[in-house]
């Protein structure tokens, strides 16, 4: 039985995989046969479906987090309290500044570009013939790993000199058009916008996914009343179309945000946080484990924290008001 | 009705995600399984007597588990082939694991209480983190290793593995940076001369760029991922070694000079001297800022096409060729002594891999000891039939070395009349030495940032205490 604990060869995992499988189904049974039994008293029940949940949060999600928010205000070989330093130094460091305007493009650009044109591609393509094959297109880099579309990307900035055959498509089309190839991902705030495009190429086809079902649910009646009224085209869209899926635009614009702020694999891939390009996520990373500075990781990650945090509120209270509205 | 539907398609969407994320973790996993002592059988090593190791005792039934940074299959049997003769011998059984997110994973490992016996550390500033960070938990180097040591290595050696003066690591690999590689037949073409001193490297640079309009005579790359910026940080070591002294340089190595001394800012211009010039980088790759995006592994290739001329990297550039490539002194390439401003004294610029264990159980001691033993370099040179290892061993027999450039290199570490000085960025504490030295070279090309305003910003970096 030693092979069960640590499984070498890869029939071996797979069997580990289904056994874990087995005795998860075992355990949620189990729970569910004891807790069903009416004569139990109310909390038996109510802890056997929670508790499980809230030890799991307890210990992998509240205490690390409740840690981390500690060391935030330790010095670097978390011994001892040095107060709001760490703070002090990332809103002063020019480093840090740079990389929390990253950040603050990458949300401000992100949600907005990938939901705008997640809603005009989604508003073109409906109720066309080839609607469905020019969603899976768009949908499709959803399917790619964020490493993956990163390393895409990477490869279409590719640089070559001028006299060299050229690599990366954006600098061949540079090339034919008789400009200079340019190097994209090394001036800064322009590498920060190529990456912005690279998100905003993964994060669309969701937007458009979401906004598509929306539209399509926006009752035949109301455009039709519209239109006998002689509203058509952009005033269709404006007035008709836009107030119609709000609550879903809302839920989209605040979940590509949310994903946005803890945008760590575009950059990491494709700069490393470099040439001024870095953002928090991966600075977090960076200082925690690289440069062996995890107090600093640890105040730029509670920072990341209190950004998403609002976001989250909005979101789950938009939610909650368009189930009401329900 | 609205928002059931996004729900749903929310959900769905969701369970792709989740999906794409275990794929994710299952590749992760796959990278660091453990190479496994048991694979593979020793052709070259795995013979000869167990005289040699009788000190280490019987000991059969324990195993001692080895923590790298070398994960692929390839790369690691050398390694494991290199225990071999232990393992016969002494009847231990190793357990070899390799990540290739080795300098991330040990720190979390050792904090959870989950530490290898013995890790090979790449630099000693690591060293030094692990062991002030988490006191207690690195063991000091036993009797029969101190020994080892001290009979078979100089007595620099000792010093990069101590920490606080206790003796931790032992050495286990090296390997020399101060090259420039060339094209022996394009020299031998135009006549060109190995340069013996600095001033005439200049002027040869000058020459091959007044001879070749459409090529460079530099060629140059510090991308390296996470770790972008050191091949910049070498030159910038090889240039201190060379206008300042041996002693300045440890000085400046350990925080007593400071970052942003003029000796310091004017060792970064020398190293601007070549790498901002235009006229002299970057052959084959575009200007001065493509030093920046360039591959470390590709920036010397544009030697072979001829676009280029000289490439300086340490011995280990030598895995970089593509297949085929002839490395020899008469050959494809070749690489000359970086020269110093006189031919008087010769600076060389090192690094190297120490291994440091985190249990006191004397298995573990016996091979520590053994690590440090002439009898593992030795094994360990039989096992790499590729070549790109060495160690500072004096004796290791450099016919065990399998190319060229190593029993070169093997022979310029251990000349008597060099002055050895290791790797100032692997020295400094990793804020400074994997962090801002790196990313502020990166500046100095990427951004145009001045010398003195790079040097400064390191300056402020470094960990105070």
């Amino acid at each position: 039985m030693v092979w069960l604990m640590k499984p070498e060869s890869v029939p071996e995992k797979i069997l580990v995989m289904f056994f874990a499988i087995a005795l998860f189904a075992l355990v949620v049974g189990l729970v569910l046969a004891v807790v069903d039994r009416p004569k139990f008293p109310k909390w038996v029940p109510v802890t056997g479906y929670l508790g499980p949940a809230l030890v799991l949060i307890t210990f992998g999600l509240l205490w690390p987090g409740i840690l981390t928010i500690r060391n935030s205000f330790m010095d670097a070989n978390e011994t001892a309290f040095i107060g709001l330093d760490n703070y002090a130094r990332i809103f002063t460091d020019a480093q840090f500044l740079t990389v929390l305007r990253n950040t603050l493009l990458w949300v401000a650009l992100v949600p907005t570009v990938a939901t705008a044109v997640g809603l005009v591609y989604a508003i073109l393509v409906d109720r066309t013939r080839f609607e469905k094959v020019a969603k899976t297109l768009i949908f499709l880099p959803m399917a790619i790993s964020m490493v993956g579309a990163s390393i895409i990307w990477k490869f279409m900035y590719e640089y070559k000199p001028k006299e060299a055959d050229q690599m990366g498509l954006v600098n061949q089309v540079l090339v034919w058009l008789g400009l200079e190839p340019q190097q994209f991902l090394l001036v800064p705030v322009l590498n920060t916008l190529m990456l912005i495009v690279v998100m905003v190429w993964i994060q669309a086809g969701f937007a458009m996914t979401v906004l598509s079902a929306a539209i399509k649910a926006i009752p035949d009646e109301i455009i039709e009343a519209a239109k006998v009224d002689g509203v058509t085209g952009m005033r269709l869209f404006w007035w008709i179309t836009v107030p119609s899926v709000r609550p879903a635009i809302v839920v989209v614009l605040t979940t590509i945000a949310m994903g946005t702020l803890k945008a760590f694999d575009v950059v990491y891939v494709m700069t490393g946080g470099q040439f001024d390009s870095s953002v928090i996520a991966n600075e977090f990373y960076t200082q925690s484990f690289n440069r062996g500075q995890p107090n600093i990781g640890a105040a730029l990650a509670v920072i990341l924290f209190v950004f998403i945090l609002p976001i989250i509120v909005y979101n789950v209270r938009q939610m909650r008001i368009s189930e009401g509205e329900r | 009705m609205t928002t059931a539907r996004t729900l749903r398609t929310l959900t769905a969407v969701a369970s792709i995600a989740a999906v794409l994320a275990a794929g994710a973790c299952t590749s992760t996993r796959a990278a660091t399984t453990p190479a496994g002592s048991a694979g593979g059988s020793a052709a070259a090593s795995g013979s000869g007597d167990c005289a040699a190791y009788a000190s280490y005792g019987d000991l059969k039934g324990k195993s001692i588990s080895v923590f790298t940074s070398i994960a692929s299959a390839a790369e690691s049997k050398p390694h494991t082939d290199s225990y071999k003769m232990f393992e016969k011998c002494t009847g231990a059984t190793i357990k070899y694991e390799g990540s290739r997110d080795f300098e991330a994973q040990l720190p979390v490992r050792i904090k959870a209480g989950n530490a290898p016996d013995l890790a090979y550390i790449p630099q000693p500033g690591l060293l030094n983190t692990l062991v002030t960070a988490n006191p207690g938990k690195v063991i000091e180097a036993g009797a029969a290793a101190v020994k080892n040591v001290d009979t078979y290595y100089s007595p620099e050696w000792k010093t990069y593995g101590s920490v606080n003066g206790k003796y931790y690591a032992v050495p286990v690999g090296a390997n020399a940076k101060s090259f420039v590689w060339y094209s022996p037949k394009k020299f031998a073409e135009k006549g060109y001369k190995v340069p013996q001193t600095w001033d005439e490297l200049i002027a040869l640079s000058d020459k091959i760029a007044a001879d070749f309009p459409s090529a460079k005579p530099w060629c140059a790359g510090i991308e390296s991922g996470g770790a972008t910026g050191w091949p910049a940080t070498d030159w910038i070591e090889d240039m201190m070694l060379r206008t300042v002294s041996p002693a300045d340089y440890d000085a400046w190595t350990t925080h007593k000079l400071a970052f942003n001394d003029p000796k310091v800012v004017n060792a970064i211009n020398m190293a601007g001297s070549i790498l901002k010039n235009d006229k002299y980088v970057n052959g084959g790759l575009g200007g001065v800022k493509t030093i920046a995006t360039t591959s470390f592994t590709e920036a010397g290739l544009p030697i072979l096409a001829g676009k280029c001329f000289l490439h300086r990297q340490a011995s280990f550039y030598q895995a970089n060729w593509p297949k085929g490539t002839n490395v020899a002194e008469n050959g494809d390439v070749w690489a000359f002594y970086l020269p110093g401003k006189t031919t008087d004294v010769k600076p060389v610029l090192g690094g190297g891999e120490f291994a440091a264990v985190f249990s006191d159980r004397p298995e573990v001691q016996a091979f520590q000891a053994f690590l440090a033993s002439p009898e593992w370099s030795n094994e360990k040179g039989k096992a790499t039939p590729n070549g790109g290892w060495l160690s500072a061993n004096k004796k290791l027999d450099p016919a065990n070395l399998a190319m060229p450039m190593d029993k070169l290199s093997y022979q310029i570490l251990t000349d008597s009349k060099t002055v050895f000085r290791f790797d100032g960025s692997d020295l400094m504490p990793s804020a400074v030495g994997a962090g801002s030295f790196w990313k502020e070279m990166t500046n100095w090309i990427a951004l145009d940032k001045g010398s003195q305003a790079v040097a400064d910003d390191i300056e402020k970096t470094w960990p105070k205490s």
